[in-house]
């Protein structure tokens, strides 16, 4: 590491321009005094100030003058060159279109496997698992907690003989697969990579992601099991595996999109999760990793929110300052160490119960943002899931829009065209400079481990969400439909499932525990359990456990036994 | 005679950690004056039960976004039922989709907050049940 990198400071921040500090031309001087002023004298504004969806002040008008300093050859450059503020790649869409990539599941292993055909068969280019909570917290569908839950969020996986079924038909070879996993992620992935194993296709070749992000868990989504501590082990357990074994897998997706689903400002989002890839990097070094070897294996993971110049600021934001930190910080040499690639997936709250249908605009607007941020996949959601799980129908529309930005908007011609707007250059520099105080404020109190121990960015991100929330109550901010051009509507045909899944499951894990070989089993569990006393990667007693059809809800109670479990301070 | 504050038990039931508008919520109730207790996340309906009866709360809201509420409210309004804490009033809000309410009214919730509801007119909601049982 350099020296600049063991401060953490980054030294190219964008220069903080204080509006008395701007410099206006005498072009724009003789504009405000002859063209402006009369204008506002004759019709005021419609507000005083005009705000972002985050509460981020915009002006009415940007020109050169907010850009002094700005270098257009050093902070924009050129696509595939650093900081890779224009995209990671020379040719981006030209090149190749982003993978649309719809994430998927309910019910059984079964419904979701058709459901996966189906939209393969429909020009879907990636696969993307929901696996239902249950299987989030690590329970099988069978027990007690899950009572209620099974198939209803996502599909239900108790074990390798459903994962099994889930991948019935479709060849891992060919397909890239995110699983939307993280504290029960060694798991699922084991499971995943011994049905590769049986399909006969080549662990080196195959490709996918783990989500596996345990930080915004605590943060945000709140799906943990284990304490931090052994559950950043398990996170580094499987980036060695990762590294030695699937190196066309992304061991990560470092996940901003719950931190802002919790209600989090674009800021927050940016700064909270380059953050914690920035205590996944420490963690692998501490580990031994060599930061070239394993950081390109680092993916990352964003929200499309409805603010659309404030989104693809924060994308082009987000690029340079996991350039900045990687070079200056860490010292990494490899271009894939510092370029940050990144899946989006549109606004899930800011979809309307109301008016459903009008969800299809908004979720179009969000992935056009996405698209001009540089998105390498994008996941736009269903018109109806306000009110439940989306239908196929809805689901087909949702593919179509990413289809038709792709096809018939043109946006995919040219690489980054809004690079050098005077606003989006603005706001890109002001998104990156808040997201640098926060890092900052976080380096300070030790690191994401410890600022989560305190309740930092849980806190401030509830701050962020009651403010919005007062905003949308007193009318500050329109949500159509909602607060705002109101009116009666028909209830949305909507995807029921009902209790026969929880049935079906436990049925057939019953059928699993009275065929498979018991003493195996537990032989395989004992050896987890001793592993995880000491230090050892815990993939391999993982995966053993997994092959001999020992359940999820098995393998995560032998590491309860051992690693205890997690409950955080609620705030409110 | 100092008017009694209102005590309202926010809860999160079932698996679900997206606890948003649970948070929401409770600030909101806390701002327009009551007791607000926040049990943090998943709590089954007997801890939830017991919890409102050591607090002796007037009103229950209930969080539940992941699809588990035909099964977690009823069990819920039973246990309430067999500790004698019928004049609670147990309120759900998330996603929860339209049919399903008819059936969760009949079983005794007395009213369901869909996404989009203004904090404002749930605290209306409160008021004017609470008041009407007093």
């Amino acid at each position: 590491m350099s020296e600049k990198g063991k401060s953490g400071t980054p030294v190219a921040n964008p220069p903080e321009l204080s509006p008395s500090q701007r410099k206006p031309s005498q072009a724009e001087r003789n504009w405000e005094e002859k063209t402006l002023k009369p204008t506002l004298e004759k019709s005021p504004e419609r507000a005083a100030e005009f705000t972002t969806i985050s509460g981020h002040p915009i002006r009415r008008l940007y020109t050169q003058a907010d850009l002094a300093g700005w270098d257009p050859e050093k902070d924009l450059s050129y696509p595939g060159e650093p900081p890779y503020a224009r995209g990671i790649h020379a040719t981006m869409h030209r090149g190749r279109l982003w993978t649309m990539r719809q994430f998927a599941g309910f019910g059984t292993a079964e419904d979701t496997n058709q459901r996966f055909r189906y939209l393969l068969t429909q020009g879907q280019t990636g696969l993307s698992v929901a696996f239902d909570l249950p299987t989030l917290m690590g329970y099988d569908s069978d027990h007690p907690l899950s009572e209620g839950e099974v198939g209803k969020c996502g599909v239900a996986i108790s074990s390798l003989a459903d994962m099994e079924v889930l991948f019935d038909k479709i060849p891992i070879a060919d397909v890239t697969t995110s699983m939307t996993i993280n504290s029960p992620a060694a798991v699922i992935w084991a499971m995943y990579l011994a049905v590769a194993e049986k399909q006969g296709a080549d662990w080196q070749k195959i490709s996918g992601t783990i989500q596996n992000d345990i930080l915004k868990e605590y943060i945000a989504q709140k799906e943990y099991i284990y304490p931090p501590e052994p559950s950043m082990r398990l996170v580094i357990d499987t980036f060695e595996f990762c590294t030695k074994h699937t190196p066309r897998f992304n061991a990560i997706s470092i996940s901003g999109y719950h931190i802002r689903e919790a209600g989090s400002t674009a800021i927050q989002e940016l700064a909270f999760t380059l953050r914690d890839g920035i205590e996944y990097v420490d963690w692998g070094l501490r580990r031994g990793l060599e930061v070239d070897e394993f950081v390109p294996r680092l993916s990352f993971f964003f929200n499309a929110h409805s603010d659309f110049f404030e989104e693809i600021a924060k994308y082009r934001a987000a690029r340079r300052i996991w350039y900045k930190t990687m070079r200056e910080r860490f010292g990494a040499k490899s271009a894939r160490s510092s370029a940050l690639r990144f899946h989006s997936q549109t606004a899930g709250c800011s979809l309307t119960a109301q008016q459903p249908y009008n969800n299809v605009v908004r979720t179009a607007l969000q992935a056009l943002a996405a698209v001009l941020g540089g998105t390498q996949s994008l996941h736009t959601n269903s018109l109806d899931e306000a009110w439940a799980l989306p239908t196929e129908f809805a689901a087909t529309i949702a593919l179509r829009t990413q289809q038709i930005l792709a096809h018939e908007s043109g946006v995919t011609h040219t690489v980054d065209p809004l690079g050098g707007s005077y606003f989006v250059e603005t706001l890109t520099n002001e998104v990156e400079r808040g997201a640098w105080d926060y890092i900052e404020r976080i380096d300070a109190l030790g690191g994401m481990v410890a600022a989560i121990e305190r309740s930092y960015p849980q806190r401030e991100i509830a701050e962020a969400s009651y403010r919005y929330q007062l905003a949308v109550d007193h009318k500050e901010k329109v949500i159509v439909g909602v607060n705002d051009y109101v009116a009666e509507e028909k209830p949305l045909d909507i995807l029921q499932i009902d209790e026969s899944v929880a049935h079906r499951q436990a049925a057939s894990l019953k059928k699993l525990r009275a065929e498979r070989s018991q003493a195996e089993v537990h032989r395989r569990l004992a050896a987890l359990r001793n592993a995880a006393q000491g230090t050892e990667n815990l993939m391999p007693f993982i995966y053993e456990a997994v092959k001999a059809y020992a359940t999820l809800g098995e393998i995560c109670d032998a590491m309860r036994e051992v690693f205890g479990t997690y409950e955080e301070v609620a705030i409110t | 005679m100092p008017e009694k504050k209102i005590r309202v038990l926010i809860a999160k039931p079932g698996l679900d950690g997206h606890d948003r508008g649970a948070k929401i919520i409770a600030r909101a109730l806390r701002d327009a004056g009551m007791e607000v207790i926040y049990t943090g996340l998943r709590q089954t309906p007997e801890m939830i039960a017991s919890a409102a009866a050591q607090e002796d709360v007037d009103v229950i809201g209930l969080s539940i976004l992941s699809g588990a509420h035909n099964t977690l409210c009823p069990q819920l309004l039973d246990l309430l039922h067999r500790k004698g804490m019928n004049d609670v009033t147990v309120l759900v809000g998330g996603i929860i989709p339209e049919a399903d309410i008819p059936a969760l009214k009949k079983a005794g919730i007395a009213e369901v907050f869909l996404p989009g509801t203004a904090t404002q007119e749930i605290v209306q909601f409160v008021r004017t049940r609470t008041a009407q049982k007093s």
